[in-house]
């Protein structure tokens, strides 16, 4: 319970107004700086309304999240958050370039500042020679990693990610689960993910925590010990296997208590 | 690693202007087939004048009559012009306040849009009554004309930004100003513009229909109506050419302004790739 914890959710509710559905029930859970969780869960048990309470886009019923010690507010105002969607949300009016520089003007950073600060991003990312490409010259895959460059570019205590890599072909996507744990390892920075692959949230994580649907809640949460750094071979060893098949069964057992 | 690339398609500019003139022959040769055709089926079937003039009868009163022709037409011009400038400016106006405040929008959109399709023309003869026989009434049609399609586009536009673009907004703590600044408004363009092309063909209307009811002698509509009350079908012809090239002109400077505005949009290259 120190003030330390880079976040902390404390007994958590969120009731939609309409139709009174419970997204999230009672939910307690406390993240160590660099840490890198991911929530999974089947469609409905509330793990994108948790990502958006942590990031304070939406207001929970009762309880409260600290992010860093601060109520998530305060935490959203001093720019804490770096947020990554399903979709890339580029603004099509700006190129590369000036779509990562975004937060920075909006933080006031000077204009060489930013320029040199985009530069390191963009190789960071690599996408050296795009700067100046808009947003439709872009492919999918290329479009995600500007849309990390620009949540990592103002170097935020937190990072919080929506299935970011959910619209992308397979190939692609373990590319760039790669490049995320490279530069989660390089900015040392606090990941909260949202997935809804298994293998995915078991090769990205230091933890897994698994939800159930009607009402949101926690239903297990596991330690993943696979050693850093992962590599591509990770994805092969039997450990790998054993805890994907642990998650799997949380998974299962989740849906089997929401079908009785 | 390993990208997709996807070609820029900046040509040069000779290319450009030779492709340019290639896309364009087809049409070219239509127009010379519709105009050859008109000319021969006047002759073989020996239409009246008053029904349908000869292009070539039309080509050389458009000539002959050009100071007259083309001093009316800046004159409804310039009506036209003024009235799109007030109508589109009161429109953007309005739509920024209505998406600004938005259960004031809500509560008058459903009059917007019932007012876009109301033919407003029809009060042309009235505007007649309020602003006077001058240019102002016309300015005024050509104003209320473009006001609508303007302000309903517009309005849409700044309010169907994507959900997740203004979440990612407020994520970096930015007001409320500087999501309109940096979102809605850049987001609206493509809305705005779309609307700004057809005011610019119904400000034209607007001005010599508004004409038609009565104006300046050196105006379109007069110089249209007295023509053809006249009998003198060429010069009402030759007036009509005028109308379609300013009308046309107007509209391609539009373009160009939208093309300028949004040099970021898909549309604004490659357009014919």
């Amino acid at each position: 319970m120190s003030a330390a914890a880079a976040v902390s959710i404390q007994g958590v509710t969120k009731t939609f107004a309409k139709g009174s559905t419970t997204a999230l029930q009672d939910i307690e859970l406390e993240l160590q700086p660099g840490e890198f969780v991911s929530l999974i869960g089947p469609s409905g048990c509330g793990k994108s309304t948790l990502l958006r309470v942590i990031g304070d886009l939406i207001q929970p019923s009762s309880g409260a999240v600290l992010v860093g010690g601060k109520p998530a507010h305060q935490a959203r105002l001093d720019r804490d958050y770096g947020m990554v969607f399903q979709e890339a949300v580029l603004y099509d009016w700006r190129t590369v370039a000036k779509n990562i520089a975004l937060p920075l003007e909006l933080s006031g950073w000077e204009r060489r500042k930013r320029a040199d600060r985009v530069q390191e991003m963009v190789e960071l990312v690599e996408l050296s020679g795009f700067e100046s490409h808009y947003p439709w010259q872009l492919s999918g895959g290329m479009q995600m990693r500007v849309a990390i460059a620009r949540a990592l570019s103002f170097d935020p205590k937190l990072l919080l990610m929506d299935e970011p890599f959910g619209a992308l072909d397979e190939m692609t996507r373990e590319r760039l689960n790669l490049e995320l744990l490279q530069i989660w390892q390089a900015s040392g920075s606090t990941i909260v993910f949202v997935t809804h692959s298994i293998s995915e949230a078991v090769f990205l994580s230091t933890r897994v925590v698994v939800m159930s649907p009607r009402p949101g809640r926690i239903a297990g949460i596991v330690e993943i010990d696979l050693p850093q750094p992962r590599t591509i071979d990770t994805r092969e060893e039997p450990r790998f296997f054993e805890l994907v098949t642990e998650v799997r069964e949380l998974l299962r057992g989740s849906h089997v208590e929401e079908v009785r | 690693m390993s990208s997709v690339v996807i070609e820029e398609p900046g040509r040069t500019l000779a290319q450009g202007f030779g492709r340019g003139v290639r896309d364009w022959i087809p049409a070219a040769v239509v127009l010379i087939v519709v105009l050859v055709g008109w000319q021969l089926a006047i002759e073989a079937f020996d239409i009246q004048r008053f029904l349908l003039p000869k292009p070539t009868e039309i080509a050389s009163r458009f000539w002959t009559e050009r100071s007259t022709l083309w001093a009316a037409g800046w004159f409804t011009f310039q009506e036209a012009f003024w009235g799109f400038l007030a109508g589109s400016t009161a429109a953007i106006l309005c739509a920024l306040l209505l998406a600004r405040f938005r259960p004031l929008g809500t509560a008058l959109m459903p009059y917007f849009i019932a007012a876009n399709a109301v033919p407003i023309i029809a009060f042309a003869p009235i505007a007649i009554a309020w602003f006077g026989i001058d240019k102002g009434s016309k300015v005024a049609i050509a104003g209320i004309l473009c006001f609508f399609p303007v302000l309903v586009n517009t309005l849409k536009g700044l309010t169907s930004v994507k959900p997740a673009q203004i979440e990612l907004m407020r994520s970096y703590a930015a007001g409320n100003l500087q999501i309109f600044r940096r979102v809605r408004i850049p987001a609206s363009l493509p809305y705005l513009f779309s609307a700004l092309k057809v005011a610019s063909v119904l400000a034209m209307i607007g001005a010599i229909v508004g004409e038609y009811f009565g104006g300046s002698l050196t105006s379109l509509g007069i110089q249209i109506k007295s023509a053809a009350a006249l009998f003198n079908f060429e010069t009402a012809w030759a007036a009509i050419l005028v109308a379609c090239i300013l009308g046309i002109a107007f509209y391609l400077a539009i373009v160009l302004a939208e093309r300028l505005a949004m040099r970021w949009h898909q549309s604004a290259r490659g357009a014919q790739a």
